[in-house]
């Protein structure tokens, strides 16, 4: 167990490897219930979002989720967050759990009149059940991705969100906080096997997905962080003028995924050569689906495109890597 | 599968949780089990070159685990002789057998009276005992 934002928290059960390959191959289950929950209510809650959040929620529709981004004036990122549309004048944010009171006092400070926004995180569990025989194992329906509904597992009612952070099909349970133990025992009993922080995020880098605080943060833009795709620039939100600008211009350095091509894992940290640019490297990790090292770093956009070559200085060794595209780890079909 | 602890007895030990079979004029340096539960299961060994010159209590490679690295510290002096390939391209041979097949590297020592400054097992098992006291 290590501390992790004021929890304790499990880095493995098994090992890594195996509780990765569980996702992989069948289904594996994360206590993610330190992220933290915002209820934001009243009839100018979607007012409220609109104008702080970077991706369109006019385009969310009660029974939906929608992955966006919390910006500053710079259009840097002060939290990546799901919204979940609740009902027509109620949305749920999961926020990571460090960032949770920012994104709280943010949004806190520009409430309008008729909105209010509420920490509720103390109130839940959430319990991400990921991998191809979740669904099997749970007994769910198929389901589009960022979609919601309520349900029942095991007598417990669970929100059953289908989102994740790993790449496969799978699920999100939300659930009372009470409930949370005899839920996980409820799911293990089905044959889902636990995985910690570890398996997480090895999971989430193979398939690229950005972890707040070491890929993305305050002090890199959005786009520049390759979440354009996040950022409806045609509404109105904090930074909005600067990352059209960005957009514009087209930005100086780029977040981009690579993968060695020698013996050698990446971490973060490591200064990374592009030619005669320079760059760093914020996640690294060996791969255990590819069997190399992998990571994500920022480059100079010139040394941004697939297959260019980077050298990662490894512990004073220069190692070589090429730029890869998203996702790096896909599974055969 | 990962190995039972255990520390054999014909070998000494480091209090980095090295070990070294000293035999003649040369030894082979691995890692014990310790070091390696404490690591889980590596995924990558990074090894000195042959003919490279280590020192005793100096750096002369490192192991990595998919979340952390570490460096291996050598219990005597000595000129490389040999890498064992089979870790190189099957680093959890260390978690499988990190006496036996796991061993690391074949040196020529260039100091073998360092080997008495070593740990036997009553040693490093009391090292062992002090950091979980």
């Amino acid at each position: 167990m290590v501390p992790f934002a004021g929890w304790e928290m499990p880095v493995q059960y098994e090992g890594v490897i195996a509780e990765h390959r569980a996702v992989r191959a069948d289904a594996g289950m994360f206590d993610v219930s330190h992220m933290g929950e915002l209820e934001v209510e009243g009839p100018t809650a979607r007012d409220l979002l609109q104008s702080m959040l970077s991706n369109d929620v006019d385009r969310l529709s009660v029974g939906g989720a929608q992955y966006t981004l919390l910006t500053n004036e710079a259009g840097g990122i002060i939290d990546d967050l799901i919204v979940y549309r609740l009902d027509e004048h109620r949305y749920l944010i999961v926020a990571n759990a460090s960032n949770t009171d920012a994104v709280h006092d943010w949004l806190k400070e520009h409430e309008l009149r008729g909105s209010d926004v509420r920490d509720v995180s103390h109130e839940y569990a959430l319990l991400a059940v990921q991998g191809p025989k979740v669904r099997e194992k749970l007994g769910l329906p198929a389901a589009a991705a960022f979609t919601w509904a309520m349900g029942e597992l095991d007598g417990v009612e669970v929100m059953i969100n289908r989102t994740g952070y790993t790449g496969e099909d799978g699920v999100e349970l939300g659930c009372m906080a009470d409930d949370a133990v005899g839920l996980w025992d409820a799911i293990l009993a089905r044959g889902v096997t636990p995985a910690g922080l570890g398996a997480r995020d090895t999971l989430r880098l193979e398939v690229c997905y950005p972890l707040h605080g070491n890929d993305i943060g305050p002090q890199w833009d959005a786009i520049s962080s390759g979440l354009g795709w996040a950022c409806a620039l045609d509404t109105d939100f904090t930074g909005v003028e600067r990352l059209r600008e960005i957009k514009e211009h087209g930005p100086e350095q780029k977040l981009v995924p690579f993968r060695m091509t020698e013996k050698a894992i990446p971490r973060q940290g490591m200064a990374i050569a592009a030619g005669d640019g320079r760059g760093e490297v914020t996640s690294g990790s060996l791969s255990p689906m590819l069997d190399v090292g992998i990571g994500m770093g920022y480059v100079p956009a010139a040394a941004s495109r697939a297959g260019s070559e980077l050298v990662i200085d490894v512990r004073g060794k220069p190692r070589r890597a090429e730029v890869s595209k998203k996702p790096l780890y896909k599974k055969e079909s | 599968m990962a190995a039972t602890e255990s520390y054999p007895d014909d070998l000494k030990y480091h209090p980095e949780h090295d070990w070294a079979r000293v035999d003649g004029d040369e030894a082979v340096l691995g890692v014990t089990w310790f070091a390696q539960d404490a690591l889980g299961e590596l995924v990558h060994f990074e090894p000195p070159d042959v003919g490279a010159i280590v020192a005793k209590d100096g750096s002369y490679g490192e192991v990595e685990s998919v979340k952390a690295v570490s460096e291996l510290v050598s219990p005597l002096s000595g000129e490389v002789l040999e890498v064992n390939q089979q870790v190189v391209d099957a680093p959890e041979t260390v978690n499988d057998d990190p006496y036996g097949d796991g061993w690391l590297i074949r040196i020529r020592l260039t100091n073998p009276e360092e080997r008495d400054q070593l740990l036997d097992v009553a040693g490093y098992r009391d090292v062992l005992n002090e950091g979980s006291a």
